[in-house]
């Protein structure tokens, strides 16, 4: 005993096929394709995550902005010479909203101005304030502040994401205007704006002459309580600098602004190129500077349906759509899918007719959905009459293109339920059904209800078979039950991808994070259900 | 037990004091699974209150036959049986015989346990319930006792009823199989390597069982071990590559077998 493992100690170890040089070349070789594969699947993972990452914090960024609205407080005169309360129907809200905005502007009188002023508000301004006049009548007879949604180009201005703007700075000389409104000429004491406004992409004229063009960045200059926009600069006597400008809002004097008492604010981005024009960026900033505005939750996007104005536009209606389609897929799909699985894995003999049946369901499962589109209008819809544009026709169409793959899951658990439990029952004298349905079902329902709901996330996603029976249709009811028009979710995505405002970017953006909430949650309902009914033998 | 048909009882009357009378017989059974032919005309008498043990090296169609005798090879699509095999003198395969009340009264107990995924109660309650074998709560309770009673278990799970089933020992799990097997109270226990999963202590203390059980169940077993089959059983049926090769009482073949094979077999010689 105490030899050998003194011989053991000495490592003297015989060399054989398993031990010599080859053999450890061999072995190493082993390793080092080992460590390849491990860090190509590492690789391939870290790949996968990185994009997903990617798609995630896009989407959320582009998100954000559209869970929040700027609105615009008015004191908004609803005594009864404006509002009559018997005919609360007949009244112009919209025009009452107007003019509380437009007694905040006094200076602003061209029609073309006026105008301009008008659509900073929303066009459903109106519509809120008859709704909140309706619920709460004690609002009649006096001016109330009311907060009114703010116009998407007002709002994506608010919010950074139509012009860039600089922060506003002080301008270290004396300016001088000429005139307090109109096309008036500024005095700066010193010509460090010349160069500036070379910096911003002013063209050079003769002698020295700087046009500020709708190309170039505007310059603002802030100061006497009013704007002035700046549209040409040249050099004047004495190193001066003498600039032409428009008013945008009334200055209160003619008086010289001291050196640190006027402001410069560039506007980056040129007019030409933006939606929102110098005007009402000014008439936007001192709403907010004078505390007015304010920005809220976005509850208008959550709960109220469709709209062809980006702020007015909400995902309601498709929720709702998509919920009520959800219900008729399931309702249909779950049970003939459940029964067909449980027909062919443990009823049907297994003859040419099953297997014929058998690979088409698979095949099924690969058709394009676009094609359950075409056969639900061609069937449901031209043969049998139903409604377009309705969840119940929906709801059948993606049924079709779900139940192949309830069968495929369905009988994949079933089949997993071990034989020794179907003999276990058969043998102590239960009937086929009631082995199946004692013993076989509950111990498959988990893995059912897995494939189940991970096909109706799979049918929740889907775009295309619904496109062809009329569910993008653009509709601004919310629908209230099964056969009223309505849109689902990822088609009203793909509608507002499709609008040129510039708002509905944001809103596609949360609308597919709401899609990505709901099939989240759809899958953890999956992971749970595996995890809490998983059972071993 | 109920249903005792004329011929059974001219049987039992006419049979001889020593021999017990024929409980189930087989007549020039034979089963194809597709192509393949697994049996050949066995003829294999079971006598009431006795085990018979059917022995043989793998393949040997000893699990087949057991499974010919409550038609359990009606679930495998491709099985074939012809010949004739009776319970009490009636022919199991005719067209008239429910195949739920055969297995009701013959009970099966499978190579390795498979109690249901339920409480142990559940599991043997299960049968009677089906069976409709309890009028009330408390009749189905004492059902569910005797019957662990009878197996042996009642006294390792009284206290744990609706514990699951699945969390018992492998040889406590067989004999809450046996126990599910006894509350539908059949007439004949078959028993497919009952024992071939578990471990010595279990081993014996299943055989003991078995013994027990023989007073009021007539059982077939299927087993792999010469020892087993030597102590537990009263008669002994060699099977060989789908032949039955020797049937006889246990003694004798395990002793002075007449057929060679069997011998062999027994010896450790082949299979």
């Amino acid at each position: 005993m105490t030899d050998a493992i003194a011989s053991f100690g000495a490592g003297r170890r015989p060399v054989s096929i398993h031990t010599d040089d080859a053999a450890k070349a061999r072995l190493k070789g082993r390793y080092r394709a080992e460590t390849w594969f491990k860090w190509l699947g590492a690789a391939a993972v870290a790949l996968a995550g990185l994009f997903l990452v990617l798609l995630l914090s896009t989407i959320v960024t582009q998100a954000i902005p559209a869970l929040r609205l700027n609105y615009l407080t008015l004191p908004i005169d609803l005594s009864a010479a404006k509002v009559d309360p018997a005919k609360l129907d007949a009244v112009n809200y919209d025009a009452i909203a107007q003019e509380a905005l437009a007694a905040k502007f006094p200076d602003v009188t061209s029609r073309q101005d006026k105008r301009l002023l008008r659509g900073l508000i929303s066009t459903g301004t109106g519509v809120f304030l008859r709704k909140d006049i309706a619920a709460d009548p004690g609002m009649l007879g006096r001016t109330v502040n009311y907060a009114v949604p703010l116009d998407d180009f007002a709002d994506l201005y608010l919010k950074g994401l139509l012009a860039d703007v600089g922060s506003d700075e002080a301008i270290s000389t004396s300016v001088t205007p000429s005139e307090t409104s109109g096309d008036i000429d500024l005095t700066f004491g010193d010509d460090t704006m010349l160069a500036l406004a070379r910096g911003w992409g002013a063209t050079e004229g003769e002698n020295g002459m700087l046009t500020l063009t709708s190309g170039a960045s505007s310059l603002l200059v802030a100061f006497n309580g009013g704007t002035v926009k700046l549209t040409a600069l040249s050099p004047g006597a004495n190193g001066t600098a003498v600039a032409k400008g428009t008013v945008i809002e009334a200055l209160d004097s003619t008086a010289p602004a001291a050196s640190g008492q006027a402001f410069l604010r560039v506007i980056d981005t040129p007019e030409a190129s933006r939606k929102i024009s110098d005007k009402e960026i000014a008439w936007l900033d001192t709403l907010k500077s004078a505390g007015l505005i304010e920005s809220r939750f976005n509850s208008i996007f959550f709960f109220t349906g469709a709209s062809r104005e980006p702020e007015l536009a909400g995902v309601w209606g498709a929720v709702v759509g998509s919920f009520l389609t959800m219900i008729v897929t399931l309702a249909i799909a779950f049970p003939i899918g459940v029964s067909a699985a449980i027909y062919l894995e443990e009823f049907a003999p297994k003859n040419r007719l099953t297997t014929i049946i058998e690979v088409n369901i698979n095949n099924l499962a690969a058709v394009p959905s676009i094609v359950f589109g075409l056969l639900g209008l061609a069937v449901f819809l031209n043969f049998f009459g139903l409604p377009r544009s309705a969840p119940v026709v929906g709801g059948m169409v993606l049924a079709l293109m779900t139940l192949p793959i309830i069968i495929i899951a369905s009988r994949a658990s079933l089949r997993a339920v071990p034989p020794s439990i179907r003999e276990a029952a058969l043998g102590i004298g239960a009937s086929k059904v009631q082995t199946v349905f004692h013993h076989v079902l509950p111990l498959a329902m988990p893995g059912i209800m897995t494939g189940t709901i991970l096909g109706m996330a799979h049918a929740l996603g889907e775009t295309a078979p619904l496109l062809m029976i009329g569910m993008v249709a653009f509709i601004v009811d919310i629908p209230g039950g099964f056969t009223d028009p309505a849109t689902i979710l990822p088609v009203q995505i793909f509608m507002w991808a499709d609008f040129p405002e510039a708002g509905f970017q944001q809103k596609t953006s949360a609308a597919i994070l709401i899609l990505l909430v709901f099939l989240v949650i759809m899958n953890a309902i999956a992971v749970i259900l595996r995890r809490r009914f998983e059972r071993r033998w | 037990m109920n249903i005792m048909t004329e011929a059974s009882v001219e049987q039992k009357l006419g049979s001889g004091t020593n021999e017990p009378s024929i409980k189930m017989k087989g007549e020039k059974v034979s089963v194809h699974y597709g192509e393949k032919r697994a049996l050949f005309d066995v003829d294999l008498d079971v006598r009431e209150n006795q085990v018979t043990a059917l022995i043989g090296p793998s393949g040997c169609g000893k699990s087949t036959f057991l499974r010919c005798l409550n038609r359990m090879n009606d679930t495998i699509s491709i099985a074939r049986v012809t010949g004739k095999i009776t319970l009490d003198s009636e022919d199991i395969y005719d067209p008239k015989i429910d195949v739920v009340e055969l297995r009701a009264r013959v009970g099966m107990v499978f190579q390795k346990p498979n109690p249901f995924p339920k409480s142990i109660y559940e599991n043997v309650a299960y049968g009677p319930r089906i069976h409709g074998l309890a009028r009330s709560k408390a009749e189905l309770d004492g059902i569910v006792e005797s019957s662990l009673k009878k197996a042996g278990l009642f006294n390792e799970v009284k206290d744990r009823l609706l514990e699951s089933g699945t969390g018992l020992s492998g040889g406590q799990q067989q004999r809450l199989c046996i126990a599910r097997a006894i509350a539908v109270s059949p007439e004949v226990i078959l028993m497919d390597e009952p024992c071939s999963a578990l471990d010595p202590i279990a081993t014996a203390r299943v055989e003991e069982l078995i013994d027990e059980l023989r007073q009021n169940y007539t059982i077939v077993i299927v087993t792999h071990s010469m020892q087993q089959a030597a102590r537990v059983s009263q008669r002994t049926a060699m099977f060989h590559l789908g032949y039955l090769v020797e049937e006889g009482a246990t003694d004798k073949m395990f002793t002075n077998p007449d057929d060679k094979r069997t011998q062999d077999y027994i010896t450790g010689r082949f299979g």
